[in-house]
């Protein structure tokens, strides 16, 4: 007979409300854990999904994900050039934030290499890749925009040709994906006024020099689009990233570009390093610490309750020592029970998780390792929170029974 | 009356605190019960008649004295107390003025419960637990929870838990004390029955004078010293 389940059917009412709070308890060490590896996952979904084998960015900057790296055009071109390379593109990557349906929409611009890349490695829900060079855009479900949407962005519109699912930035907001020059359009769009004072000066400087005066041209170009002034630099880009042919060695390659002076070149593995110790480190350890923290007071609360049921029992433990039950007996009671709230806990908390969490405004990823990781600690607690319970037995005299 | 020793108790001696608090509990208690006699012990509260259970029932230690049960010494300071535990679940049986059944087992469980831990498996412990409920008149009762009986229903539960483990004493201290008159002669009667068909000496104390006449032999016990006393 199980004196552990009896008890338990004895008082349902109470100990099943009891282990739904102690398994909403554990839903929330779930949570964190799941909120840590969405954050981690989030933050490296960008950078796994543009298939990149080395990140070329500015000299001395931590990439494109970490602080500003501006670099021209051109480099795209230089790196194509590097033995081992098979090809190179642009990577565009900046955050806006726009009013839309009066809304704010905060969303990361991915600025995909065309032609090479389309976004057909990204995971699609709806619609389909990029088919043309402007204005199309591929947008995370996050967004909340729908499949053939228009969105005016600075002078352009732009329409929802495919939907994603979980492509956010490391910040959680969703990502949009133009081809680069659309994503450098928008990063680098001026309002008309700007751009008319933006020529009038660069008008009025060539006047007062001797070669504007005597050179009319010269005048003209100034006041026109400055793509047409061969002397102003094109829009700059965030980083170049390049893939390698099958067999080449990414730290040779990354070596031979390491005598460039104006570039910092970073292996797959190493974007991924500075993006989870720069700017995630803080939030994944803050989050690792609420999770410790939530850990030890399921623990004590556990330990309280556990004790609190022991007490209850007090008169029975005495009753069953007088009639001579060993205290491996009356051990297993107390144990049982506590593993048995433990274990109905964990099973309340991830099916409470398993709805809740996908309401949630980021993305909780709860992995099965993790799972088992909870299940672990979960044990452990019980039984931690089941000596308390179980010292209080002991210290029973089977006489006070009889009292 | 003849038969083996079911009890045997010499120089029986219970002191409580040292030196000027000292309280002498019970003196040099002898007693000596064979298998199927019925003992009753009277007193009046305090004179030691609980502290000689507790002695008896090897709970409570002696300070001085011997206890052997079923002819095994058990009571001379050297069985260590799980020994006690362990001889206590195999030989003795309890009944108290509370009817103090297991509040979250049913009637046969509380029974069944007993004949488990003396290793019993499940299925024998249960019928012999019905078997006994059954002989007891509370078989029809057998699946109530204890707050569903009624106190002679509980006491006859408590009974039945006391036999379960077919034991060569069983030990009840006031167990008619919450019951009515014809009721508690029931419940006395009962545990006469039991000695004689079961072979076990039962010692039990109380208070009721009317049915001493279902006992094989009466003690009394004044300032916590024993002595046989007469039926008057």
């Amino acid at each position: 007979m199980n004196l552990a389940v009896r008890d338990i059917r004895h008082s349902l009412g109470r100990f099943t409300l009891t282990t739904i709070g102690v398994g909403m308890l554990l839903m929330v060490v779930m949570g964190m854990g799941g909120i840590y590896r969405g954050l981690v996952d989030d933050a490296l979904v960008v950078t796994r999904g543009v298939g990149a084998d080395l990140w070329v960015v500015q000299r001395d900057t931590r990439g494109p994900f970490a602080e500003v790296s501006r670099l021209p055009r051109s480099l795209v071109d230089r790196v194509a050039t590097v033995p081992g390379v098979r090809d190179s593109r642009e990577f565009v990557f900046h955050t806006i934030q726009r009013e839309h349906r009066d809304k704010p929409l905060r969303m990361g611009v991915l600025g995909l290499g065309w032609p090479i890349d389309k976004g057909q490695r990204l995971l699609l829900v709806a619609g389909r890749p990029l088919a043309q060079n402007h204005f199309e855009m591929i947008a995370d479900e996050s967004l909340g925009l729908g499949l053939g949407e228009k969105l005016r962005l600075g002078k352009d519109t732009y329409t929802v040709v495919g939907i994603t699912r979980w492509l956010v930035t490391s910040g959680g907001d969703g990502i949009a994906c133009f081809t680069s020059r659309d994503a450098q359009a928008i990063q680098f769009d001026e309002p008309g006024e700007s751009v008319r004072l933006e020529r009038q000066a660069r008008r009025d400087r060539a006047g007062e020099i001797d070669f504007g005066r005597t050179q009319p041209s010269v005048l003209e170009r100034a006041s026109g689009r400055s793509g047409n002034i061969a002397a102003l630099p094109g829009p700059a880009i965030s980083a170049v990233i390049a893939r390698l042919a099958p067999g080449t060695d990414a730290n040779e390659v990354q070596m031979l570009m390491g005598g460039w002076s104006d570039v910092t070149t970073y292996t797959q593995t190493q974007q991924e390093e500075l993006l989870l110790k720069g700017s995630v480190d803080r939030a994944r350890r803050q989050i690792l610490l609420f999770r410790v923290l939530l850990t030890v007071i399921s623990a004590v609360i556990m330990a309280l309750i556990i004790s609190t049921l022991t007490l209850d029992k007090l008169h029975p433990i005495a009753l069953l020592k007088l009639i001579g039950a060993p205290n491996r007996t009356i051990v297993g009671l107390i144990l049982q029970q506590s593993l048995i709230m433990g274990v109905l806990a964990f099973g309340v908390g991830y099916i409470i998780g398993l709805r809740l969490f996908p309401m949630f405004p980021r993305r909780v990823l709860v992995t099965n390792d993790d799972l088992i990781r909870v299940a672990g600690i979960v044990v452990v607690i019980s039984v931690f929170a089941s000596l308390l319970g179980i010292w209080k037995a002991m210290r029973v005299a089977p006489n006070e029974a009889i009292g | 009356m003849d038969g083996p020793l079911a009890l045997e108790t010499s120089g029986l001696t219970k002191v409580y605190g040292s030196g000027h608090t000292e309280v002498v509990a019970m003196r040099d208690a002898t007693m000596r019960v064979r298998r199927g006699e019925v003992v009753a012990l009277l007193g009046p509260s305090g004179a030691g008649k609980s502290t000689f259970l507790l002695c008896v029932g090897l709970i409570n230690p002696p300070t001085r004295g011997r206890v052997s049960i079923g002819g095994r010494l058990m009571q001379d300071g050297s069985r260590s107390l799980g020994d006690l535990r362990r001889f206590r679940r195999e030989n003795i049986g309890f009944v108290f003025q509370k009817s103090n059944l297991i509040p979250f087992l049913n009637a046969v469980d509380n029974v069944q419960v007993v004949g488990e831990l003396i290793g019993r498996p499940a299925s024998q412990a249960r019928r012999r637990a019905m078997e006994l409920l059954d002989a007891l008149g509370v078989g029809p009762r057998a699946r109530n929870m204890p707050t569903q009986l009624s106190g002679g229903e509980q006491q006859r539960v408590t009974i039945a838990r006391a036999l379960a483990n077919q034991p060569s004493l069983i030990l009840a201290d006031e167990p008619t004390a919450a019951l009515d008159g014809v009721r508690g002669r029931q419940v006395m009667e009962l545990f006469r029955n039991v000695a004689h068909e079961h072979g076990t000496g039962v010692i039990v104390v109380t208070h009721d004078h009317r049915a001493l006449d279902v006992f094989d032999t009466v003690y009394e016990m004044e300032d916590g010293s024993l002595k046989p006393a007469s039926r008057a």
